[in-house]
């Protein structure tokens, strides 16, 4: 320990924290380091590994976990990293001690220097709950420190616990078993591991795993109720509005009309209000209005029109008028108004209700209630969200939901799009677009359930308190996500608005549009200009439905076009995701599956409206 | 009796849970044989929410029918 603490001190300490879901892990990540991530109340957000140098400390963030026991992707990224730690910072709920224990006696048996930082004393305190610091500290062994990290409480001992983090006191139930399978393994955490029946752990040794995981952790168990027992003082009735509001969401009857209210609350937001209202002012007003002749008035001072550089820059699809118009003026408000809403709805803990409520349905697709989660976070960002399927627990029900959510989902400035344009059109047209995206949803997802081989897991959750959220925390979050859309999207758009240049200059733009003709004029029933549009769609959908908003279309043809672009390929950075986080051959099947789909169900329709 | 059978309002004893996964899973959130715990919602052909303490989970369909249960001697708790 000395040892590693002088090592430590001449070089870098890579403090790892680690927590449950839930725990604020997040906050105080960003807190110490001065970074933003992201702070929600559900599992499953803080899915990459985010790292950031503060003096002589690297703080590394990992998943939200209920343990290090290799049950899914998370858990096993979690085990990687913590076995690159110098130290681990453990962030526990102190509403949940119960549960979050769990983990802390977990990270001190594999013998690493710990701090526990017991968060959230705020609202433990509002539950009746006294938790018994100084006597926590005594029973693991390692210092423990109270945090309200929303309120920046907490901050001053925590630094200081972190010059003095100390290895713990090993539960009786492993410390008998170190001896020679230490010398043979090399360090406490994998000789945990193993006898945690780990088996990528086992492999690396070319040992199998010993079978004793139940016994270590129901022996493990029985010392957290013993600690919390002695820890936590509780005095509580729980009672109030947003018990009983949190009970109304569970059950069917009264929880369906709630999510229903919720959901149809955020299309009048999203696409009554910040589609209409809105996106009039910042996209007519002031970029089509104000901004593009100005900047078309600057450009012609250098390049005369007609050249090549002015049609680069403000020529149709310009990189400083449409690419800039699409992106700030249409895009950026709706994604804003989306990421605004969605952060209200994790920060409340509405999310894990609507698993519960959703779960039999989504059972009949081979996917669990969890998995509404990567589901309504498509919503926002479908790239994002396939990162967070690495929540699901297997690999079949991973396939099922990056299928599902890379044909059928649109992205929050996608959604917008299609909102606003279909919207006006009234209810029959509405149904219409959402009963086909939903059907092909289902028809999908209980094709993949038929025809995958293997089992789904079963839904096991637990469903945190019902809570107001902060509005520091939800702005904070919105203008985050914001900013990495932008980050994200406008290098693509600016990619995709030269290659539409090219194509038109070439003159292969009126060739490309003749030739898909017989599909977008014959099959599809759009004019022949909607080809422009579906280009720019494969670079990212969202650019493909602002280009179709900007053409003439009739009610049928817009239900046509929006159906068929939703379908559409997903964008370039969501395929490098699949190609990242499944394989090369999956990503490109799903790819030209997504392109079939869409103009088969797309023409469908069509012969169906028109 | 298996915990798919149970109604709303129930307080159980869990005997015994059929997977190794599961029961490993179910420790980990601080659940084991011999606990009990109160049956909070129970929604028609789906997931069950349970109540120890003061933490909720929720499990779905497929997994109570393999989870053994016994009726608690009636004490009121909570």
């Amino acid at each position: 320990m000395a040892k590693r603490q002088n090592q430590a001190a001449a070089t870098t300490t890579r403090v790892v924290l680690v927590g449950n879901p839930n725990s604020g892990k997040s906050v105080i990540f960003n807190s110490l380091t001065g970074m933003y991530v992201d702070v929600s109340n559900y599992p499953g957000t803080t899915v990459e590994i985010t790292e950031a140098r503060v003096g002589n400390r690297v703080y590394v963030d990992t998943p939200g976990v209920y343990g290090i026991s290799a049950f899914n992707d998370e858990e096993r990224v979690t085990r990687d990293v913590v076995l690159t730690a110098d130290l681990i910072l453990n962030v526990v709920n102190a509403v949940y001690l119960e549960r979050d224990i769990f983990l802390t006696l977990q990270c001190i048996d594999m013998g690493l220097p710990v701090v526990v930082a017991v968060n959230m004393l705020d609202e433990a305190a509002s539950q009746g709950l006294k938790v018994d610091l100084h006597l926590l500290s005594n029973l693991l062994g390692v210092p423990v420190v109270g945090t309200v990290a929303v309120l920046n409480k907490g901050f001053a001992e925590l630094h200081a616990a972190l010059e003095q983090p100390k290895t713990g006191i090993i539960g009786d139930y492993l410390r008998g078993a170190q001896g020679d399978l230490l010398a043979k393994l090399g360090s406490p955490a994998e000789v945990m591991l193993y006898l945690e029946d780990d088996k990528d752990i086992a492999k690396r040794h070319g040992l199998k795993p010993p079978g004793s995981r139940e016994k270590t952790y129901l022996a493990r168990k029985e010392r957290v109720n013993a600690i919390v027992g002695q820890v936590v003082r509780e005095d509580y009735s729980q009672t109030g509005f947003a018990a009983f509001l949190g009970k109304l969401m569970l059950k069917p009857l009264t929880g369906l009309p709630l999510l229903l209210g919720t959901l149809s609350a955020m299309y009048h937001i999203l696409g009554v209000f910040i589609a209409g209202s809105i996106v009039g002012v910042t996209e007519e007003r002031i970029m089509l209005g104000v901004y593009e002749p100005f900047v078309r008035r600057l450009v012609e001072g250098v390049f005369r029109e007609g050249t090549l550089m002015w049609t680069v820059l403000v020529g149709e699809f310009g990189l400083l008028t449409m690419t800039a118009t699409y992106v700030l003026g249409l895009l950026l408000p709706l994604v804003i108004g989306f990421y605004l809403l969605l952060a209200i709805l994790e920060d409340s803990g509405y999310l894990p209700r609507i698993a519960v409520l959703l779960d039999s349905s989504l059972t009949s697709i081979g996917l669990n209630g969890r998995a509404v989660i990567p589901m309504i976070l498509g919503f926002g960002c479908v790239t994002m969200a396939k990162i967070t399927t690495r929540l699901l627990g297997t690999s079949r029900e991973r396939l099922i939901a990056i299928t599902l959510l890379a044909i059928t989902i649109p992205c929050s400035a996608q959604l917008g799009v299609v909102v606003g344009l279909i919207g006006p059109l009234g209810w029959p047209y509405v149904v219409s677009y959402i009963g086909t995206i939903v059907a092909t949803f289902l028809i999908i997802g209980t094709l993949l359930h038929r025809l995958l081989p293997g089992k789904s897991s079963d839904l096991l959750i637990d469903i945190p308190p019902l809570r107001l959220p902060r509005l520091g925390n939800v702005l904070k979050k919105t203008m985050n996500k914001s900013y990495m859309f932008l980050i994200e999207a406008a290098p693509l758009f600016a990619l995709g608005a030269l290659a539409i240049t090219a194509l038109e200059l070439s003159g292969a733009l009126v060739a490309l549009q003749h030739f898909f003709a017989p599909l977008t004029v014959g099959w599809l029933g759009l004019p022949r200009e909607a080809a422009t549009a579906f280009i720019m769609g494969i670079v990212r959908r969202d650019f493909g439905a602002a280009g179709l908003a900007e053409m003439d279309l009739t009610a049928a043809q817009t239900v046509v076009s929006m159906v068929t672009i939703t379908l559409f390929v997903p964008c370039i950075a969501s395929v490098i995701v699949m190609f990242k986080e499944r394989s090369f051959k999956e990503a490109l099947v799903l790819w030209l599956s997504a392109f079939a789909i869409a103009f088969l169900v797309g023409g469908l329709v069509a012969r169906v409206i028109f | 009796m298996r915990m798919s059978d149970l109604r709303k309002g129930d307080v159980v004893i869990i005997k015994g849970i059929k997977s190794d996964l599961v029961r490993a899973q179910a420790i980990r959130f601080g659940i084991s044989e011999g606990n009990q715990v109160c049956v909070e919602e129970v929604l028609p052909k789906g997931p069950i929410v349970l109540r120890r303490g003061l933490m909720r989970y929720a499990l779905g369909r497929n997994l109570t029918e393999q989870i053994i249960v016994e009726k608690a001697k009636v004490k009121k708790h909570g």
